[in-house]
């Protein structure tokens, strides 16, 4: 039975990863999960200087899901380097770092000096984030702004470059595409979907930010059906993530399109969610006997077969 | 042994009409906790008769209250949706736990006399640490009225003095638990005697106990509570404003230095939102 896979010139012994921002930088979750098992960790997203975050209250529960407004907290790319990527090395899993910047400058900066690292072995750009050379309008949603900053770090870096897309635009699969033409090696989607929620006793917003990311079961049929639409559009391979719980919930997003999985919200719930996916996923491939897991991307069925 | 565990419920016991009192098993035995420490608490996945229910979804941050022959204790309030589903759990029912986590309370010293303050709900963090500290330390324990007030035999059993009040003067003293410590500190102080504060409860008193801290010399250990997420530090949503920056309530805490805190005057809106507003 094989289950690995390929992202750029990565090589994953299994589809299934972690999403960024839920699994630390891997030690948190060290003492539940083998992360030998793991096709890829992705650690918590990393820009040039440290960050504070956002005050709390941070996150909280809505129904099967979860709304976050962390705010993008991190100890910085040399703290990472020097405090977390040691531990990570001792693991022969992949390693993908989720970066951002505040501008194109700082995008390319963090990618530079990201990519010759070693145990560095993937870069994913969160594009989410507010732009502040275009005022509020982000990298993630303005088509032209996300083809500069993925240029622009394209030309910096050799190694395997995912791109994190926002689900927050009207079309994805455009947003595919640039990403792709752009350069990129991978598109991983989605990112959590703008929300909030509101005391209506205190009529205080229930986060400090107000707004927040919206991720678990409650987003699964939205980022289902941007995975297979973004699949339809771009040759490059898919990461799919929003509100995996289980292992049948990753294979569906194979069926539509995805190369590889992230598990995010689940690894809360369930420390040990990634391990029990990669184990699920081997039990449905012997039940359904599927030699290789690449059989399930993009299988989904959509016409009458006759 | 691992700090992922299922656990059977062996008795969910209603107090009140908001407290209840979990006792469960854990299945092939967990590590050993101290008090202040914290599990987290959710349904268990296998066994939840429709797989695909997640609501409520995360699991829930539960103090230990007290560890018994039969299993841990876990005293809680029915106060949203995931206490709601835990109150309807009944005996035999197994939940999944991760724990013990966090930081237990300091133990005090040889010459410290530990005064334990316990407001409201408080006490579930609490009285593990006047069951350790038993015959050593005066207990402050003070609620709204007088059915919220819970375990007063043993507390009587533990404390070197027990002080109770409530809002409403229904028992004990009429006033605040922080009235009562107030009290006793300006009778009892001399340059020679070393109090050392724990106390847990509703935020304005933990913020008040920091000032009696500031204003008297008195070192005092708070367990503060946030929305909570992983409880292991990963998800960074338990933040908590310190003199040291943003720390985490699961994992630099929950136990902190009174001191260390930063408490805000109300509700702190993100820079982003006031800017917005104007």
């Amino acid at each position: 039975m094989n289950l690995a896979v390929s992202i750029g010139s990565l090589k994953l012994k299994n589809p299934v990863m972690t999403a960024s921002g839920t699994f630390g930088y891997g030690e948190e979750y060290s003492e539940f999960v083998d992360l030998n098992r793991l096709g890829a960790i992705v650690v918590k997203g990393l820009s040039l200087q440290r960050r504070e975050g956002n005050p709390p209250p941070r996150i909280v529960e809505t129904p099967s899901g979860m709304l976050n407004s962390v705010g993008l907290q991190n100890i910085g790319i040399e703290g990472f380097i020097k405090e977390k990527l040691p531990f990570l090395r001792r693991f022969n899993t992949p390693v993908i770092v989720n970066f951002f910047g505040d501008t194109i400058d700082e995008y390319v900066e963090a990618a530079r000096s990201l990519s010759s690292v070693e145990g560095i072995h993937g870069l994913e750009m969160n594009i989410s984030c507010p732009n502040k050379e275009a005022g509020w309008i982000t990298f993630g949603t303005d088509p032209k702004a996300t083809c500069d900053v993925v240029s622009a770090v394209r030309r910096v870096t050799g190694i395997t470059l995912i791109v994190k897309l926002s689900p927050n635009v009207t079309d994805i699969a455009l947003m595919a595409r640039v990403a792709e033409e752009a350069g990129a090696d991978a598109v991983s989607l989605i990112n959590t979907i703008a929300g909030m929620a509101i005391d209506i006793k205190t009529r205080r917003p229930r986060l400090a930010n107000v707004t927040g990311g919206l991720s678990g079961p409650a987003i699964k049929p939205v980022a289902l059906r941007m995975v297979w639409e973004a699949y339809r559009a771009v040759r490059i391979p898919i990461i799919g993530m929003g509100g995996i719980m289980n292992s049948e919930d990753a294979i569906e997003f194979m069926l539509a399109g995805a190369t590889g999985v992230a598990v995010g919200s689940a690894n809360f719930v369930n420390p040990t969610a990634t391990v029990d996916i990669i184990n699920g996923i081997e039990r449905f491939m012997a039940e359904h006997n599927i030699a290789d897991i690449k059989e399930l991307i993009g299988g989904i069925v959509c016409r009458s077969q006759s | 042994m691992s700090r992922y565990f299922r656990a059977e419920i062996a008795e969910n016991r209603q107090l009140n009409r908001d407290y209840n009192l979990l006792t469960f098993i854990p299945s092939g035995g967990s590590e050993e906790p101290e008090p202040g420490q914290f599990f987290m608490i959710g349904r268990c996945m296998e066994r939840t008769p429709f797989r695909d229910l997640y609501d409520p979804f995360l699991k829930r941050p539960f103090s230990i209250f007290r560890i018994t022959p039969v299993g841990c204790q876990i005293l809680y309030r029915i106060k949203g949706k995931g206490t709601s589903a835990l109150r309807d759990a009944g005996e035999g029912t197994f939940l999944d736990v991760i724990g013990p986590l966090g930081n237990p309370y300091p133990m005090p010293e040889g010459v410290d006399i530990p005064l334990i303050v316990a407001g409201g709900i408080g006490i579930a963090s609490l009285m593990f640490l006047a069951e350790r500290l038993a015959g050593r330390a005066y207990i402050f324990y003070g609620a709204r009225t007088g059915d919220e007030l819970l375990f007063m035999d043993d507390l009587r059993g533990y404390a070197k003095g027990l002080f109770i009040s409530t809002d409403d003067g229904s028992i004990g003293k009429k006033g605040t638990t922080l009235d009562v410590l107030n009290d006793f500190l300006t009778r009892c102080s001399s340059p020679v005697t070393r109090y050392l504060i724990y106390a847990c409860g509703p935020g304005q008193m933990l913020k008040a106990i920091s000032e009696i801290s500031r204003k008297r010399g008195i070192t005092a250990y708070i367990s503060v509570e946030e929305n909570m997420a992983c409880g292991v530090g990963a998800c960074l949503g338990c933040a908590v404003k310190t003199a040291r920056g943003y720390k985490r309530v699961c994992s630099e805490g929950p136990v902190f230095d009174a001191n260390e805190i930063v408490w805000s005057d109300g509700y702190e809106l993100s820079s982003k939102h006031r800017q917005l507003k104007t």
